[in-house]
């Protein structure tokens, strides 16, 4: 028993120190590739960035609008006991950007996107194609994980604000047709309450989350081992991995941004 | 080979995983220009000595010399440098099957030269025609038999014209008309181009056919080396029953031990 926590810990510790080594080493080839005239490959990061932004808009749209519906109704079912429910306006624009449209949005990715690359690159660990880049002198992380990376990163906040835009309609919808507000109020109340502050901690929540996102599936999939079923587990590894991490950085980043007083 | 030139000098290799020794101080020189096959049953080493060969594997302890660099100790960017001259013909053709053959072929081009894309075109038509596989370029991977991507594996590995051509089990899972294409590719690679070839496999009847020499491993240890008549007349009982593909002999696959009443019982008698 004592054994088993031990391996398991150490094996924790060492792929944490593996993830952190390969954040380190695709910052590198991100930074200092293009001064040994071995940038990230333009073409690699375009094709990740359809995929993990473009694909993307109908779920996330998907998701956030029927989110900021039922954040909506449900504010409104106790705001309306005081009689408040223009209030929610200010607090279904402030959640969206600052908790629901990063988190929710992320997930989400994680599971479409980042499944998908785990599931890749694992299935070109184990079909000896890494290894095959590595004799054509092509490195894996600057070939591979790179542009995945880089993509992600631009395109999760992107995708996270317009998430927060559809979130806040889907709210729209809720309060001008179910509460009866004046459409007109409804969109100034937001605007008042909403600063910019709010959607600021939101796009950086969301940077965050891409990098775990995207380490982790990478990480993932270049280790995999053992054929298809490992594809598989990893697969799952790194979406579950993915989300506990995403909700923690998200506990750590809010608990910051709140006794900061930001 | 009247002038033998050292090409790959492997000196006292030792590889351990974890408990287990997959290589025990291996020593072997590799001439320029010969074929030479390592043949060896499953789990005797071949597959991680090869890979000790193209770098992706660094020894415990021991050299790897090749074009004048020990590539057990080289750096990352030396490494880049000697990869651009050898090429490697993996087990399943490891084409990226995110690319056409084409784009697969090309790849080392657009990545290592400046050529102009007109005249990368032109070498992957030559290399495509090398391999016999003439206007197969705008093809996925998964459109082609498994024959056809060992081929594209084949002139990918070319592409940059090595010196050196490592293959792993090239001949692994083809039919007997395919696998005489490959050697004949082999051979003619060889004889025709002065390419250096060190060919991993276990299949007999191509091992004869295109080897100059021929390194019988066994355990992690070097049992023989010899020119195909050498080892076809080799004494050595392991190296007989390899050819001849006996159950019975040396090479055992019953484990030994009189403790098989117990094993079968084990389960039983504590309870």
């Amino acid at each position: 028993m004592l054994e088993a926590i031990g391996k398991t810990t150490l094996s924790l510790l060492r792929q944490f120190f593996e993830i952190v080594s390969l954040l380190f080493r695709t910052l590198y080839w991100v930074f200092f590739g293009p001064f040994r005239r071995k940038p990230v490959s333009a073409k690699g990061f375009f094709a990740q960035t359809v995929f993990a932004g473009a694909d993307s808009l109908v779920i996330v749209f998907f998701v956030d609008f029927f989110i900021g519906m039922v954040l909506a109704m449900q504010s409104a079912y106790q705001l309306s006991q005081m009689g408040a429910t223009i209030y929610v306006a200010a607090l279904v624009g402030v959640s969206m950007a600052r908790e629901i449209g990063p988190v929710l949005t992320s997930l989400v990715i994680a599971g479409r996107v980042g499944a998908a690359i785990t599931a890749e690159l694992a299935t070109m660990k184990v079909t000896e194609q890494v290894e095959a880049l590595e004799t054509l002198s092509l490195n894996p992380v600057r070939y591979l994980v790179a542009p995945r990376f880089l993509a992600l990163i631009f395109m999760l906040p992107c995708l996270v604000l317009l998430g927060d835009l559809i979130g806040m309609f889907g709210g729209y919808v809720v309060g001008v047709y179910n509460l009866e507000l004046p459409g007109g109020l409804y969109i100034d109340t937001t605007i008042q309450f909403l600063t910019i502050k709010d959607i600021m901690t939101g796009l950086l929540k969301s940077a965050v989350f891409a990098a775990i996102i995207s380490l982790i599936a990478c990480y993932k999939g270049i280790s995999t081992e053992g054929g298809a079923e490992g594809v598989g587990r990893s697969t799952t590894e790194s979406v579950v991995t993915s989300f506990i991490l995403i909700i923690i950085a998200d506990a750590i980043l809010t608990a910051v941004f709140y006794f900061a007083g930001t | 080979m009247s002038d033998k030139q050292v090409i790959i000098s492997v000196k006292n290799v030792v590889k351990n995983f974890g408990e287990r020794r997959i290589l025990n101080d291996i020593t072997l020189d590799i001439y320029e220009g010969e074929t030479l096959v390592i043949m060896g049953g499953s789990g005797c080493g071949k597959s991680t000595f090869l890979r000790h060969l193209i770098g992706s594997i660094r020894p415990d302890s021991g050299e790897v010399w090749m074009f004048g660099q020990d590539i057990a100790k080289a750096g990352e960017d030396e490494m880049d440098a000697i990869r651009k001259r050898f090429g490697m013909l993996f087990q399943s053709g490891a084409l990226f099957d995110s690319m056409t053959v084409g784009e697969n072929i090309a790849l080392p081009l657009r990545e290592h030269t400046k050529l102009d894309e007109n005249v990368i075109s032109i070498v992957i038509k030559m290399k495509l025609e090398q391999v016999g596989l003439r206007g197969f370029e705008n093809l996925m991977p998964a459109q082609l038999s498994g024959g056809m991507k060992k081929r594209v594996g084949l002139a990918r590995a070319i592409v940059m014209d090595p010196k050196i051509i490592f293959y792993d089990e090239p001949t692994a899972g083809l039919d007997p008309v395919m696998t005489g294409v490959i050697d004949k590719l082999t051979i003619d690679l060889t004889r025709k181009l002065q390419i250096t070839s060190v060919v991993v496999t276990h299949d007999m009847g191509s091992v004869f056919r295109i080897a100059d020499r021929i390194v019988m491993l066994h355990q992690g240890n070097i049992l023989e080396i010899g020119t195909p008549t050498q080892i076809r007349n080799s004494k050595n009982p392991i190296v007989q029953q390899f050819i001849t593909g006996d159950a019975e002999g040396p090479i055992s696959f019953v484990q030994k031990g009189d403790d098989y009443l117990e094993h079968l019982t084990s389960d039983i008698r504590h309870k």
